[in-house]
């Protein structure tokens, strides 16, 4: 420690330039990869080894955590690196279910999903529904930001909920799609090559997807954007200053974040061969932000340790009592109060930032 | 007939405003002067009805039970302020709503531990059951009236309890500068455990009187509580002149758009189909309204803050 302390002290007066990497940092660097090296893969094993002894359930279990790792990875980007408190992307992860379901449907009864003013038929191809499911929530974001990013604090919580409310009724009170009773998906979308109906040849689908999720978030908070979008969060008049325009950083950080968290509603859509306004609810967003509070709130690695803290303590503390959720607040309310850095921030140390 | 129909649901509709008007004020008066978003207001709405409705079953009388449900949800809201809320009056917004958050779930779950799943029922007294006849031969039930009178009464208690006392201008002394008014000398922290207990007192009665007209059950106060939000926001955080002119609002522009939207597309459309569009278009209708009030006012119509 103290040989530590002397080293930072010499390269800060600026004597040895090659002396600089700070040991401490290496070392906080160490523990932090090799607690998320030991979480991506036990999450990979684990399923590997489950669906080798024939154990589908906790394959599919693997799988469901990979996708609410997946959308609370989306909403980390709006709230841990935008700043911006988002209460309503269960509208981006329905919309995104939804996607997967219609386009199912349509697929299965050989009808157009709509004729005018162009027809636009029904495919149960995955590649083609994860692209759309993308796509319109892009463009749901983009609507729902432009509106909401006028606003900022409370009132940015309350209408981005108001919204998702909105998509919720209006999913639930729609007939042609199911209403409240919800649409099933008979037989899961399928890819070109493999064979996506498999419990783990999904789950490694899933697992990419949430790689690739990770992989994108971090990139781009690496980037010049990333570095705009964290100043838009920390001192939006220090960037304004800076010549660049907070509105438009945000709101594309928006519509990214909405795009990740609906391409994993599609995901769980088809995992669990139903979709329903549930999907949609209020509760769903609530949740969603207590995954990435849990795990530790703009850390990359966070949302997935949320994920798999979530799903685990509804899955077994669930199966001993039908309250499980009464628990599941009084831990909400104690990390809230006391543990402010979340699972991460306890196994893994603090962010330098912080 | 469509005179009558058209009496009766701008009725209904200021029935729901005034409702809403209960749950909206406290949430507003919360964020006026603590700055602090609260999720669980709803769950006062639910404990006041809880509470109503076992006390008029174990005393018989419905007003008892009115007394006792208001009376229940200001206490546990007087406790949760000073447990937990108290807390958080420096946080970040983030961390109020998770907390407020894991407070419905503690809540909702505690409540079905002890009252269980199934709906408690709750009737009004039979003073209050019939119908009046209207001008124009419209028959409407009392108790919806009363409602109406309920909410106008406590309109003029609110506005007189704020106005006039000496309650009241502590109260809006903190909206307009919190450090001030601690530093002349009023005992903040009683004042913030008085205001949240008066409007977990209000959600509470608006709780049990809509609990009589519909069911008590667990969860019901979100749906409200997500109303009251769009009220807040369109009238403007921290106004009550805002909520009660949002709230009815509100209250009218979605009862009426239940009723006239179907009709309405039933003009050019086949019925079956018309009802589906008409009543995904209604119930979408409030957020849409909102939507166009923010897009012109992005502080909404009466902003206390500004």
């Amino acid at each position: 420690m103290t040989n530590n302390t002397s080293l930072s002290n010499s390269a800060s007066r600026g004597t040895t330039v090659d002396a600089a990497p700070a040991p401490k940092a290496d070392r906080h660097f160490d523990r932090k990869g090799l607690v998320q090296m030991t979480l991506l893969g036990l999450l990979l094993l684990l399923p590997v080894v489950a669906y080798f002894s024939g154990q589908i359930y906790y394959v599919n279990l693997a799988s469901r955590i990979t996708i609410i790792a997946m959308a609370a990875v989306g909403l980390n980007l709006a709230i841990g690196y935008g700043g911006m408190v988002s209460f309503g992307h269960a509208a981006y992860f329905g919309l995104g279910g939804y996607v997967a379901g219609i386009s199912a449907y349509h697929a299965f009864d050989l009808t157009p999903f709509m004729t005018w003013p162009f027809s636009v038929p029904g495919s149960d191809n995955l590649l083609v529904i994860w692209l759309a499911a993308m796509l319109l929530c892009g463009l749901l974001a983009l609507a729902i930001g432009a509106i909401s990013l006028r606003t900022t604090g409370v009132y940015f919580i309350m209408i981005t909920l108001a919204f998702a409310q909105m998509i919720y009724y209006f999913a639930n009170s729609w007939p042609t799609y199911g209403g409240e009773d919800g649409l099933p998906i008979y037989i899961r979308n399928t890819l070109p090559v493999v064979d996506s109906s498999d419990a783990l040849t999904y789950f490694l689908i899933c697992f990419t997807g949430l790689i690739l999720a990770m992989a994108i978030t971090s990139r781009l908070m690496k980037s010049r954007f990333g570095a705009a979008l964290t100043m838009a969060r920390l001192n939006d008049v220090r960037l304004a200053t800076a010549g660049i325009s907070p509105y438009p950083i945000r709101l594309v950080a928006f519509v990214i974040s909405a795009a990740i968290t609906g391409l994993a509603g599609a995901l769980y859509a088809d995992l669990n061969g139903f979709v329903s306004p549930t999907m949609l609810s209020w509760h769903f967003s609530g949740e969603l932000m207590v995954i990435v509070i849990l795990g530790g709130v703009g850390r990359l690695y966070g949302p997935l340790a949320g994920a798999v803290l979530f799903v685990m303590m509804e899955t077994f503390l669930g199966g001993v009592t039908q309250y499980w959720q009464l628990f599941l607040g009084l831990v909400l309310l104690g990390v809230v109060l006391f543990a402010k850095h979340g699972v991460m921030g306890w196994l893994a140390g603090r962010e330098r930032n912080e | 007939m469509s005179v009558t129909l058209l009496i009766e649901q701008l009725l209904n509709g200021v029935q729901l405003g005034t409702m809403l008007f209960l749950m909206a004020s406290g949430l507003t008066l919360v964020f006026g002067v603590m700055g602090l978003i609260n999720l669980a207001h709803g769950s006062f709405y639910m404990v006041g009805a809880y509470a109503t409705a076992a006390v008029t079953a174990s005393t018989g009388s419905f007003l008892i039970g009115l007394g006792a449900g208001m009376a229940a949800a200001a206490m546990v809201g007087a406790l949760v302020e000073l447990l937990v809320i108290r807390r958080l009056y420096h946080r970040p917004h983030l961390d109020q709503v998770l907390a407020t958050f894991a407070l419905i779930l503690i809540f909702s779950e505690g409540t079905r531990w002890i009252f269980g799943s199934s709906p408690m029922r709750l009737s009004p007294p039979s003073w209050l059951t019939g119908f009046v006849t209207l001008p124009g031969d419209t028959r409407y039930p009392i108790y919806r009236l009363m409602l109406i009178g309920v909410g106008i009464v406590i309109s003029i208690a609110l506005y007189v309890l704020i106005s006039k006392t000496r309650l009241g201008m502590r109260i809006r002394a903190g909206e307009s500068d919190r450090e001030m008014i601690g530093a002349l000398g009023v005992n903040i922290s009683k004042l913030y455990t008085v205001v949240f207990a008066l409007g977990a007192g209000l959600a509470g009665l608006a709780g049990a009187l809509v609990g009589a007209l519909q069911s008590v059950q667990v969860g019901m106060g979100e749906p409200v509580l997500i109303l009251a939000f769009v009220v807040i926001v369109i009238g403007g955080i921290g106004s009550i002149k805002g909520a009660l002119l949002g709230a009815l609002l509100v209250g009218v522009v979605d009862t009426l758009g239940r009723v006239y939207l179907p009709i309405f597309f039933r003009a050019f459309m086949p019925p079956s189909e018309a009802t589906g569009v008409g009543a995904a278009l209604a119930a979408m209708l409030i957020y849409i309204l909102m939507a166009v009030i923010l897009a012109f006012k992005p502080k909404g119509l009466f902003s206390a803050n500004d």
